[in-house]
């Protein structure tokens, strides 16, 4: 059966990384815009939060910005973010890769794992709003645009990882 | 004719589109990296495995030498690019919250997606919690509207920032990113 092969080895970075930069500049001769993620999840919420309560979303100086036309549900980067599931489930599907489980190391609880990537999201939420992107939205896209905001996003994000590092390294080892 | 292809004006349909095929490469890319798996990932940040820094500057690369080029030729209009707004202050802040969710959840908004979409739990969990977080984050940013609008500069770039030329400033970032190319396979060489 499919899923009893072998995974495939990973390809080589530099070129997984190439591939990658050509994607994206694919992205700015056919749209004049980058690639990105967390907006996706931000026009998300604001339809959820625009649903239920239309005054809340309105008032929030970040759902209001996904409000106006075409809508928090035709968002550009929503749409994107469907193609990464479809283009990572491909990937993984011809590899061998797809499989059901949690990436941790053997010593750390599957539901401590699960809190951690939860509470994880939750903050880099938090960031992605400050910094309007992610990784990204602001490192990659705004990083190839030499925009000052995303060197800095990326400075300052790697930094940050690499100080707390030493504290994380039980949930990593 | 010169690109963007599909501008503002342009129809809808035909944008959301692209944007579903991007992201069809964007996500393959991504996993044929190795960068849906969060061990395999997190290991940029104890030195065993350099893959974020190596796929992330070679995409860099690749997209600011091909804008930089098209751009030179006339066949790219860069600036009519949208290039990321700098809010100075809120990106620092921001940049640190988002580098601590990154150590503790091994995965970043588009990597989680992947690795979600492989199957890896983990990566389903990282996505709630996002999405959770936006919630939160947009229902109470009201109170701290006046720190999220702060020091706004538009769309700055390092060429302006450092009164250099553009051309000199890409060339400055190749040389960076291959001295990095070259740091980072000496770590991997000494933690082996």
């Amino acid at each position: 059966m499919s899923a009893q092969r072998t995974p495939a080895a990973y390809a080589d970075p530099y070129l997984a990384g190439a591939g990658l930069g050509l994607v994206l500049l694919a992205s700015f001769v056919l749209v004049g815009r980058g690639l990105g993620a967390s907006g996706a999840f931000a026009s998300t919420a604001a339809g959820a939060v625009a649903a239920v309560a239309p005054g809340s979303a309105a008032d929030s100086p970040l759902f209001s910005h996904y409000l106006s036309d075409p809508g928090p549900w035709l968002e550009w980067l929503s749409f994107e973010l469907i193609g990464v599931l479809i283009g990572g489930f491909l990937s993984a599907g011809l590899a061998g890769r797809l499989r059901i489980g949690i990436e941790r190391p053997r010593q750390l609880a599957p539901s401590s794992r699960l809190a951690f990537a939860f509470g994880g999201g939750v903050l880099m939420a938090a960031g992605a709003v400050l910094a309007r992107g992610c990784t990204s939205g602001q490192a990659l896209t705004g990083g190839a645009l030499l925009s000052v905001g995303g060197w800095l996003f990326l400075a300052v994000a790697f930094a940050a990882a690499y100080a707390l590092a030493p504290l994380a390294r039980r949930l990593w080892a | 004719m010169s690109a963007p292809l599909i501008t503002e004006g342009g129809s809808l349909i035909s944008s959301l589109l692209a944007a579903l095929a991007l992201g069809v490469g964007f996500g393959f890319a991504l996993e044929r990296g190795g960068l849906g798996n969060a061990r395999k990932l997190i290991g940029q940040f104890y030195g065993r495995d350099l893959s974020v820094l190596k796929v992330m500057f070679s995409a860099l690369l690749v997209a600011m030498l091909g804008v930089f080029w098209l751009g030179r030729f006339g066949l790219l209009e860069v600036s009519a690019l949208y290039v990321p707004h700098t809010y100075l202050w809120p990106q620092l802040v921001g940049g640190g919250l988002f580098g601590a969710g990154l150590i503790l959840a091994g995965l970043c908004p588009g990597t989680a997606c992947v690795a979600a979409a492989s199957g890896r739990i983990d990566g389903l969990f990282v996505l709630l919690g996002i999405l959770i977080g936006m919630l939160g984050v947009g229902l109470l940013l009201r109170r701290f509207v006046a720190f999220f609008e702060s020091s706004a500069h538009g769309a700055w770039t390092l060429p302006e920032l450092l009164g250099l030329p553009y051309g000199v400033v890409v060339a400055g970032v190749v040389v960076m990113a291959l001295a990095a190319f070259a740091g980072a396979e000496w770590v991997e060489r000494r933690a082996r």
